[in-house]
Order: C-alpha cells, then structure tokens, then sequence
C-alpha cells in the first residue's frame, strides 16, 4: 500500500515520514518515530496504554491515523525526563509509591496524568478516579497509580481536598 | 544497615517511567510479520486450507508443512489422566474458535492480516460440546479418543468414615456453585520474536513468558532441536498472572520459522486472540456437602468437583491444575476430621485453561465461605463464631488431604478482621438503610494460601514435568559488584529489588552494588519461574544461602589479609572487619581475581558461587471483610469498604508486597462482579474485546485497606510466606457473602460468580 509523507513534531523534535494511510499513530510512532514507550494493550480505545498529548490534549494513539498528526505536535513519554535520564516530578512520584508492576500501562497513565496536571483547575479525589478511570491496569489494583497521582498533585500545589480520602 | 523489611523504591522502575522499557514488541524492528490464522468453528474436519497468490517474500505455513514436529502432550501420572495431545498446527480437525491452524508471514502485520484474509479456509463444522452439561451429556461427541466421555481427569479422595459423620450430623447443608470462565487479561498480551543467529546457527526467542527455561525445553523437544542451540530470553513482560506459563503452539511455530527460513519472525498478538486463543481459567461447577453438629463444629465434607478445562490440556501443568489443587487444598483453614471428593477435568470445545493467579482457590474459598455462611443461617449461629469454632488452632496441622499445615494466624487475623469491621456498628447502618429501602451487607472470607512450594508438591500431583526448586548463582566481579543470577522469571513483582535487599544484608553491602539478571536462559541457572506466590520464598531462599557461600569466602579472603580468624570477621558497610580493622570489599575482590597468589589456595580464582532451594512450602494466610451496597431496582453492587488482613509471614519489602495484595484484590473483585468470558452454544466467543470483556478500572475498585500480621514460616529460610495470589482467592468469596447478606431480606444467595446485574436481578425476581 501506498505511504504518505508526513512531518509531525514529538517531544519538541520536528520528523518527516513516510505512513501508509491505515497506520496508527500509535504505530507511526512506535515504527517510524522509533519510540516505543507508547503501548499498545488493546487496538481498540478502551485500555488507554497508548494515551499520548495531540497538541496538549489526552488521545488513544490506537484510535488515530498517523497521517491525521501531519503537521501537529505529539508528546509521549519518552519527553517527561530530562534529557540526562532524570524523572520528573510525576515519575518520581509514580516511583516513590510504587505506583507500576510490570510497567506496561505506565506511559499511557503518565501522559493522561501529565494533562490533568497541567490543566488550570484542581485536583481532588473525585476528579482523580474520574480522569484516571480512563486507562485500565491489571497489576496495581490502581491504589498507588492513585496514591502516585495525589503525590505528585499535592508537590506541585494542585490537590484540594474536598472529600475525604475513603 | 538492615535492607530487608524495607520500603524501597523499585531498581525496575525508572527505565519503565522513562518508556525505556523493553518489551518484546519493542524489539521486534526488522523482523518479517506472523499472523495466525484462526478457527472459526469450535468443531469441525479440515478439507482444504488454499493459500492465494502470495506477493514475493511472503508465506503460508500449514500443519501439512510441519513434518516431524511434534505435538504439545503434557503427562500426569496419576488421577487417571490421559494424555491428549495439541498439534502446533492441526491437519485434521479444530477443536475450538481460534485455534491456530495456519500462519501468514509477510514484511509488515498488515500485510500479513491481508493475506490471511484472502485465505480459503475450507471446514465442515462439527457438532461443539461447551459447557460442562455438554460434556457430561450420554452420546456427547468426544473430543479426543483418548479420553472417553470427554474425561481428562478424574481423581477421587475417600475416607471411609466420611459416612458416619453425615450419619451422624445434627445438620447436613448442601448446595452447588458455579464459577464463570475468566481470562487473566495481562496488559501486555502474548508477543514472541525469533531470530535465526547465522553466525552461530542458533536460535534466540525472545518471548513475554513467564518460564523461559521450560519453554526452552520444551520448543526443543517438540521441534527435535538441540536445546543448546536455542536462548529463550523474557524481556520486561506486561503482566502474566499465570496465563504466561504455558508452551503455546505459536512459540514452536516461530522457532520453526526462524530455523527454516534463517531469519527474524515475530508475532505480536492482538487483544481479541488474546481473549479468546490465549488461554482461560476458573469455568468449575462444585457440589458441596457438609455434616455439622449442632453448635456448628464441621464433622464431614464431601465435594464433586467439575472443571471445563477446554479443548488441550496445557503444558507443563497439565488441566488437572484446576481440579486438582480444589481437590487437594478444600478443607482450607478449617479443622476437617473427614472429607470425601471427586475432582474431574472435562474436555470441551473452548479455549484450554490454563493457571490464573490462584489457579482454584478463588472458586474454593467461594465454595468454603458460602458454606460458613450457610451454616451458620441454618443452624442459627453467628458467622464469626462458626469459623472460629473450626479454624485450625495447633500448629503444625494435618490436613485429611496431607497438607501439613505450618504457624500461622487463621483465628487472630480473623479477630483482627472483625475488629477493624466493627460489625456492630456495621449492623446499625444496615438496619437503618433498610428502613430507608437500601440494602447494605457485609461479607467475611477466611482462607489460607498454599504457597512457596518446591518439587514435593508437584511431584505428589504424578506430574511428568516437576517444577520447583531454583537455583541462585552469585558472584562478585574484579571491580566488587555483585550479579545474582537467578532461574526464575519474575514480571511486575520486583524481584530485582526484593533479592538484592535480601543479599545485601548477608554481604553488609548496599543493594544499588548489586544486580540481579533472569529472564535469559543464556545468562541464568536452570529454574522455573514466577508463578504459584513462590518468588520471595524460593528464589529467595536461593539468593539467600548463595549469598551466605559468598559472605563465607570473603570473610576466608579478609582473615588472610587483615590476618584475623574468619570467625572474628563480619561484613558491614561495604567493607570486612576484624575488631577496628577492615578491608573494602572492593579491594578483597580485586585481590582475588587479580593477586590470586595471595590468596588462591583459600578457594580458587574467582567469587563465585551457586546455591539451591527446594523447600516444601507454607502457607500464608488472610481474612478480606466486604461492605457493600446492591441497588435492588439495578442489581447493581457497589463497594463501599474492603479490608484485608493479610499473614504473609516476613515481608521483605512492605512497599512491594501491599502492590500484590492491591492487585490481588482488584482481579478478585473483577472476578466476583464483571469478568466473565461467554461462549454461544455452538462454541463460538461472545467476549472478544475489553468492550464485552470487563476488566476495571479505577471507577469500580474501592480503597484497599491492608493491616499486616507476620507470622514467620518456620518452614522457610527467609521466613518469608508467598502472597502473589491471597488478594484473587479471597475477594469473591467475601463480596458473595456482602451480597448475599444484603440480599438476605430476599433470601438470596449467591451462586454463581460474576454475581452481574442481570444475574442479582433474576435472583431477586424469582425470590419475590
Ligand atoms: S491500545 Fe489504545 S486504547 Fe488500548
Ligand atoms: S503495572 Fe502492569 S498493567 Fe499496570
């Protein structure tokens, strides 16, 4: 089948590639772009592995073309550390409080998690649950993806409390 | 500095955070693409399979091309199991929906998915056999010839005065239950990759397994390869939860690919063969009687065991896993003076079952808390009281199956539980809800969980196969750090870390000095794996006493260098002293490597050294307490508390073990309200994607509350007690009593798990 050339732009990094037109972007990335932190657990929108940011907003990269990122710019989770390996504030707290197994669900929860994080409004409880109830994980039962969120919410001044924790 | 016991941050974590991750899909760029093609029927005879026009490059491999490969036949010696066999690819008939029975190989998977389906597939379907109704039926069609009337297993326990205690009961309860068919569902699903070595002819498979070493075994056996020439590695691995254990038949297929074609082939799953090809568990239906005497002491049990096993029977376990382990362990916790039962695997025409974290131990502990309950109801006595009456008290205990049960807490962590319930108060607001027209219930399970057990156990079960020990071996390089090589294959539950704590309080060395390697049978000592909760307990025996050998010649090595008696010298901080001498361990291990002269007549050239573990096993145990609510209009349950109290013996990272007791937990409540793979009745998947089949999310998991007893095995060296699989085997049993309990106005009783909306409500109709 035919390819596409595309140029996109991933973790503030410009790449120019060739797609066939059925191509994930999930796929695009992993295979084009070399980055394979993005996960694929599903192939069909409903276990969140593959979230990355689409000009800043939380998207399942199983869901979308590749060629429909031409000319946009993608974040995965190969841009949270630094360029020297250092973690930041969310992975360190994901790290802190155990909030991974085996790790395969962690990048789509990062990316969901980073969004979140960066919106204006604050984090309590129930917006927690609710946004994080996007992605699926088998291993972790989700109390210390939760516990890892709150953490990191908390370091950098966007938890409220409104309800209490039960 | 005391290592072991503490929290510490996972060595695992910060390359997984950074995408850095290794997965086998992420290793597989330039590797030619395998697509399987797939049985649409659940029975049926082959007549033809016609490849198209392949593009240049691509392939169709059928069974017809596999000459001289074996067949997947695991053995049992006991229990009247026969033995049936799975071809890696079938020439004559399928035998259930998705069964491979061709592989495309193109450059790309869309490629491969394009070919395979412009394949004609020509079947004449067969009459399917599904259920276990179906297999038990006179005149059902038999799947293997081998075993008659679809029996694969069947293997009884008698006691002969089991009959005089129902004789002589005050009260005999009875009733059936029904366990829906689950699928582990790791995130990750199944990947392998197989590359042909042209400079040494050799193999490597890298594949997302959880016993790269029985793999290995196994693809050469069946492929008539010299084991030699084939390295199984187990890169990270997305989850397992036991469905990673088997040999499947597209391992071998890829192995042959690699061999005959002197290239890389890699296969990624999808999500949807994943649920219905990989493999399935927990489809049982058990009978239950039990003889109680009137103040609730159980006199006798008897128990018909029926587990649809599906289509094969899975290697190395073998389907007698299932039947088998309710066989051996349902007296539980409790004091059994007499038990009778009858455990059989029946062949259907559905996916193989294979282990699922807990294996049966979730639909036992269902069985078992249902009956304390019922008892309880109908011989008017107070639940609590009832198990307390007959948990298992003296230590060491004797189960009528033989199971030597060690020290451990089934009472005070029942206690425990109690307390931190607050029943009374619990009772209070459910009095209160009702009168408002709100139904809430609590549930209690106790149950105790067999655990780190080496080759007795699985010898005892006749299996031709016997996993169980592990092997460690050690060494401290020229420059002082330490490698632990270990046989098993963990994935998710932090060895790496847990292990190089373990080390590194008997080498008084800091465990970021210390890496421990697994998962590559090039790299690591002959051993099993991660399954049956036994990680922190064998291959931590293991590390352990490999590493008590090593602390032993570097004390030998620092005598001679600070001139002291090796008993006087101890390891701490990195360094050996004797009294207010020391030496760093750095320097003792340049010196034997590189002034051997000095030192070589104390035990050769190098610090290495290997150790073994095979211990007989234990048993941790627990008590999960469900408060929950059931909206009686919906059928709905919701889950408003859930406690457990969990005797694992000694942790040996807290942080790491309450992760597997959360994990636990949340597949046990996904088994107890909304897992549930469905056939139709002609044999065909009714759940194949995360849209029919429901694993939760955060929304449907409540907080998790963990109160920890320790217990120390005193039949482990690390008195350590498994606790991989507790949180599974114990939340369903304690969520069917909460419903069961709220339900009680009704008089519902819960039976059948996933207790689903549309099964509460039918229970609630047929009350009323
Ligand atoms: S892989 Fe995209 S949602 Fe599951
Ligand atoms: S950590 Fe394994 S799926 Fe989330």
């Amino acid at each position: 089948m035919s390819k596409m050339p595309i140029r996109l732009t991933v973790n503030g990094v410009p790449h120019e590639v060739a797609v066939e037109p059925r191509r994930s972007l999930a796929d695009t990335l992993r295979d084009e772009c070399g980055l394979t932190g993005t996960h694929l657990g599903c192939e069909h929108g409903v276990c969140g592995a593959c979230t990355v940011l689409l000009e800043g907003e939380p998207v399942r990269a199983c869901l979308l073309f590749g060629v429909q990122a031409d000319g946009r710019a993608v974040r995965t989770v190969e841009g949270l550390a630094a360029a020297d390996g250092t973690l930041d504030p969310l992975q360190r707290a994901f790290w802190e409080n155990h909030g991974l197994q085996c790790g395969f669900c962690t990048p789509g929860f990062l990316m969901l998690a980073t969004w979140m994080l960066e919106q204006p409004e604050p984090v309590d409880e129930a917006r927690l649950r609710h946004v994080l109830s996007s992605n699926l994980c088998r291993c972790t039962g989700y109390q210390n993806i939760l516990k890892s969120v709150r953490a990191a919410a908390q370091a950098l001044g966007k938890w409220t409390e409104v309800a209490p924790v039960r | 500095m005391n290592w072991t016991g503490r929290r510490l941050p996972r060595t695992e974590d910060p390359a997984l955070l950074r995408g850095e991750g290794a997965f086998t899909a992420d290793l597989a760029a330039g590797a030619r693409a395998v697509r399987f093609l797939r049985s649409p029927f659940a029975a049926g005879r082959i007549l033809s399979i016609a490849a198209p026009d392949l593009p240049p490059g691509a392939l169709l491999v059928t069974g017809a091309d596999l000459e001289g490969v074996g067949a997947i036949r695991p053995e049992l010696f006991r229990f009247n199991y026969r033995a049936i066999a799975q071809p890696v690819l079938p020439r004559e008939r399928v035998h259930f929906v998705g069964q491979p029975i061709a592989a495309v190989v193109a450059a790309t998977p869309e490629e491969a998915e394009d070919i395979a389906e412009a394949v004609l597939l020509d079947i004449e379907p067969e009459e399917a056999v599904v259920t276990i109704e179906d297999a038990l039926r006179p005149g059902a069609p038999t799947l293997h010839a081998e075993a008659p009337g679809n029996v694969v297993v069947d293997g009884t326990i008698r006691h002969p005065d089991c009959e005089a205690a129902f004789a002589r009961a005050d009260r005999i309860v009875e009733f059936s239950l029904r366990s829906g068919r689950q699928n582990a569902t790791p995130l990750e699903a199944r990947a392998g990759l197989a590359a042909h070595d042209r400079a040494t002819g050799r193999i490597r498979l890298t594949a997302s397994c959880q016993m790269p070493h029985m793999l290995r075994t196994g693809i050469a056996a069946l492929l008539g390869m010299a084991e030699a020439d084939l390295q199984v590695v187990a890169p990270d691995v997305g989850g397992g939860f036991g469905q990673k254990m088997a040999l499947f038949p597209e391992y071998p297929l890829l192995v042959w690919l690699a061999r005959r074609h002197r290239g890389s082939f890699c296969w990624i799953e999808d999500r949807n063969e994943n649920l219905i090809a990989s493999a399935h568990s927990r489809d049982q239906i058990h009978h239950l009687r039990a003889a109680f005497a009137a103040d609730g002491t159980l006199l006798g049990l008897e128990a018909d065991i029926l587990a649809n096993t599906g289509a094969f029977s899975c290697y190395p376990t073998t389907c007698g896993v299932e039947p088998l382990m309710a066989l051996a362990e349902y007296p539980g916790p409790y004091r059994l003076p007499t038990y009778s039962a009858r455990a059989r695997a029946l062949a259907t025409h559905t996916c193989p079952a294979a282990p699922y974290r807990g294996v049966s131990r979730p639909v036992v502990t269902f069985g078992l808390e249902r009956l304390m309950d019922r008892a309880a109801a109908a011989l008017g006595l107070d639940p609590v009281a009832l198990r307390r009456r007959n948990l298992v008290t003296e230590f060491p205990h004797v189960t009528p199956t033989g199971l030597t049960l060690d020290q451990a807490s089934y009472v005070e962590a029942l206690d425990r539980a109690v307390e931190a319930a607050d029943i009374p108060a619990f009772r209070a607001r459910q009095e209160a809800a009702r009168r408002e027209g709100r139904y809430l219930g609590l549930g209690l399970a106790v149950f105790n969980e067999r655990t780190g057990y080496g080759t007795p156990a699985f010898a005892a079960r006749g299996m031709g196969i016997v996993p169980g020990y592990e092997v460690v071996d050690i060494a401290m390089t020229p420059a002082g750090e330490v490698e632990v090589r270990i046989g098993a294959s963990p994935h998710g539950q932090g060895l790496r870390t847990a292990l190089a704590q373990l080390a590194a309080d008997r080498l008084g060395l800091d465990p970021s000095r210390i890496r421990v390697i697994h998962g590559d049978t090039d790299r690591t000592p002959y051993g099993w794996g991660s399954f049956a909760s036994r990680g922190a307990v064998i291959a931590g025996g293991a590390t352990q006493l490999a590493a008590d050998k090593l602390a032993a010649r570097l004390r030998r090595a620092a005598a001679r260098l600070l001139q002291a008696e090796p008993d006087s010298v101890t390891l701490r901080d990195g360094a050996a002293w004797a009294g207010e001498a020391s030496i760093p361990l750095t320097e003792i291990a340049r010196r034997v490597h590189q002034r051997s002269e000095q030192l070589s007549d104390l035990g050769g050239f190098n610090l290495a050294e290997t150790a073994s573990y095979d211990p007989g096993g234990t048993f941790s145990n627990a008590c999960h307490v469900a408060e929950v609510e059931v909206d009686a209009e919906t059928g709905h349950v919701r889950i408003l508390r859930f406690l457990v109290v969990e005797d694992a013996g000694r942790l040996l990272n807290p942080l790491i073990a309450d992760g597997q007791v959360h994990g636990g937990v949340a597949q046990g409540i996904a088994n107890a309200l909304l897992e549930e793979v469905l056939y139709a009745p002609d044999g065909n998947p009714l759940t194949g994607s995360l849209a029919d089949y429901l694993p939760p999310s955060a929304a449907e998991i409540p907080h998790i509350e963990i109160i920890h007893m320790e217990t120390e095995s005193p039949e482990t060296l690390t008195g350590a007690k498994g606790l991989g699989e507790g949180g599974a085997i114990g939340a369903p049993a304690a969520i069917a009593n909460a419903i069961s309990d709220a339900l009680s106005p009704f008089g519902v009783d819960i039976a059948e798990l996933p207790a689903t909306p549309a099964r509460i409500r039918a229970l609630i109709r047929n009350a009323r």
